[in-house]
């Protein structure tokens, strides 16, 4: 693991104007108010923290789906917040997405085959059909979906299948960072080990950096290097994973810490080894 | 309204049952009688606009004043008409006539509104309220005196009744398909495409659209209903079809002077013209309970 960073955020914000009544004051939702963190190359840092506190709008911030109203991104030394156009598509290529809802996030009327192949006729339109076809082969068989199912539809595979073909589909482009947003919280508990050590492995393989967002603190414990913990919009506190399970300093995490309940864990972290 | 839940494909129906997508939808949709026997009607229909001048009984256009305002009979099914012709040969002659006037114009009108209400929905702002506030213009009109107005602007003739009726589902088709762009827009897949580096234009032709297109072929079925109707009426009024010609709204308007003396001339082609449209209706409605449960009127 090499000590160069990938992607840094500095005192990022976005507020969410709310709706109110025409004479009242203009009110905001800061649902980012103010971070910086950055990620190492081929590091996975956690994201934790209650639902509402801002995870999921962080890991749209970073990868430009929606823009900062303030603070600056900067991916492998470029400040994203001047890159042109034709820039933020070489990004696009190089950072992907993991979705929490692996059926919703794929489209429901295209084969397999084609989700796969979407991201390559994006972004190498002149890459051969066999070559492309080939490529999509070959990585669903390292996700664990045979090229039985080329031709099969999103509704028919299992929850846990989706998501390996979401997963393959964020790799296709040969990305180096990944930000997963709750990547296993529709999975029955068995399954969820099966893809958080599938991502384990094809980080290993790819040397993938990892946004691994979740409020699952026993999953964040399993896949993370370092722990970034969000409460209301602000990043309270970031460090390895042993110093944030061992000796928690900011005491929101340790309230989170205290709140999982200590049998279920174990038993889970055994499941995961 | 629990019959029409447990009618709808569910993921779950579809996930047991691994054969052909197709193959299933025509097994669920054989169980939704009206809707099954008006296919079967519309698809007879659809076979007398093919082979139609072949099988009529007698020829459609030529008097035979032998057999004038004759009732029906077995050599007559549907009796004769003021100039001795078949009644039922003429129906099926202008089945031809009916049924190609109104698919065109329908045609005609649901990609001109599609295009427009996938654009609307889709870039929003502006363009949006644009789009919208024209189709509020137009819909203000009852849609036969739109008819009739841009027919006497252009011109009475088959050409310029399909553009009326043409014109006037333009708008109801773009708000529909508005309305369901903005609801595609807004699901996970999308915002993975976006994710993917994939162009504005991309998602909305290639990701959106088709989740519009069962809201579109439902509201086209039942539109082809009510264009049935519009050209029959506006053939009826004089400004469709040749009043000599066997489509079933001119034969209507030429022997409502019977209507006292000859019922059966008024009778039959009205009954087509009903049942015809009454069976596109319950197709849509059919085809809507399958395709689109959520899509009210
Ligand atoms: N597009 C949006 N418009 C308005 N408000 C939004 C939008 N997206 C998020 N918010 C608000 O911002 C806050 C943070 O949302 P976010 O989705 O980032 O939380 P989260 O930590 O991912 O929660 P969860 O664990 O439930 O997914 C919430 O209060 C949410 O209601
Ligand atoms: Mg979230």
């Amino acid at each position: 693991m090499g000590d160069d960073i990938l992607i840094e955020a500095k005192n990022i914000k976005k507020y969410f104007p709310i709706k109110t009544g025409w004479f009242e004051e203009k009110k905001y939702v800061k649902a980012v108010n103010g971070i910086s963190f950055h990620i190492k190359k081929g590091e996975t840092l956690g994201l934790v923290g209650e639902s509402g506190c801002g995870k999921s709008t962080t890991g749209r911030l970073l990868n430009g789906l929606i823009p900062v109203d303030s603070g600056s991104i900067i991916f492998n030394g470029k400040d994203l917040a001047n890159a042109s156009k034709n820039e933020w598509k070489k990004y696009r290529q190089k950072m992907q997405m993991v979705f929490q809802d692996p059926y919703a996030s794929l489209s429901p009327r295209m084969k397999i085959k084609d989700i796969l192949r979407e991201p390559l006729d994006i972004h190498f339109k002149h890459m051969s059909s066999m070559e492309k076809d080939k490529r999509v082969e070959d990585l669903l068989d390292k996700c664990g979906i045979s090229k039985f199912h080329l031709n099969k539809y999103p509704y028919e595979f299992s929850g846990g299948q989706r998501q390996r073909i979401g997963i393959a589909r964020a790799l296709i482009l040969q990305p180096d960072l990944i930000i997963a947003d709750e990547p296993v919280s529709a999975l029955d508990v068995s399954i969820q080990s099966q893809v958080l050590n599938l991502m384990k492995d094809l980080q290993d393989e790819y040397n993938l950096t990892y946004l691994f967002i979740s409020h699952d603190l026993s999953v964040v414990e399993h896949i993370s290097d370092r722990v970034g913990v969000m409460y209301f919009g602000n990043l309270v506190e970031i460090a390895t994973k042993e110093e944030i399970f061992n000796n928690p300093k900011h005491d929101y995490t340790k309230t989170l810490l205290s709140s999982i309940p200590q049998m279920i864990p174990k038993a889970r972290r055994k499941q995961m080894n | 309204m629990s019959n029409l839940q447990t009618e709808t494909i569910t993921m779950e129906q579809m996930k047991t049952n691994k054969d052909n997508r197709f193959l299933q939808f025509w097994r669920l949709f054989r169980r939704k009688k009206p809707a099954a026997i008006s296919f079967y009607f519309i698809l007879f229909l659809f076979i007398m606009m093919i082979i139609g001048p072949f099988v009529t009984p007698y020829d459609a256009a030529e008097p035979n004043y032998t057999s004038v305002l004759e009732t029906p009979s077995a050599s007559h099914l549907f009796g004769t008409d003021e100039y001795g012709r078949d009644i039922l040969s003429r129906i099926i002659a202008g089945a031809r006539i009916s049924l190609s006037v109104s698919f065109c114009a329908v045609t005609l009108g649901a990609i001109v509104g599609s295009i427009l209400g996938l654009i609307s929905g889709f870039i929003g702002k502006r363009v949006d309220k644009l789009i919208m506030r024209t189709c509020d213009v137009l819909f203000a009109f009852p849609e036969l005196i739109l008819a009739i107005g841009i027919v006497a602007i252009l011109g009475p003739g088959l050409k310029n009744v399909i553009i009326a009726v043409a014109f006037f589902s333009v708008p109801s088709f773009a708000r529909i398909v508005r309305g369901a762009t903005l609801e595609v827009k807004e699901m996970l897949f999308v915002e993975a495409e976006e994710s993917l580096g994939a162009s504005r234009l991309r998602i909305m032709l290639k990701h959106v659209f088709p989740e519009t297109l069962p809201t579109i072929i439902v509201y086209y079925t039942m539109n082809v209903g009510t264009a049935i109707l519009a050209a029959a009426s506006l053939s009826f009024l004089g400004l469709g079809a040749e009043p000599s010609s066997p489509d079933w709204g001119a034969m209507l308007s030429v022997s409502r002077d019977y209507i006292g003396t000859a019922f059966h001339i008024v009778f039959f082609p009205g009954l087509i013209i009903f049942l015809t449209v009454l069976a596109f209706n319950l197709l849509g409605d059919g085809l809507r309970e399958m395709l689109d449960p959520k899509m009210k009127d």
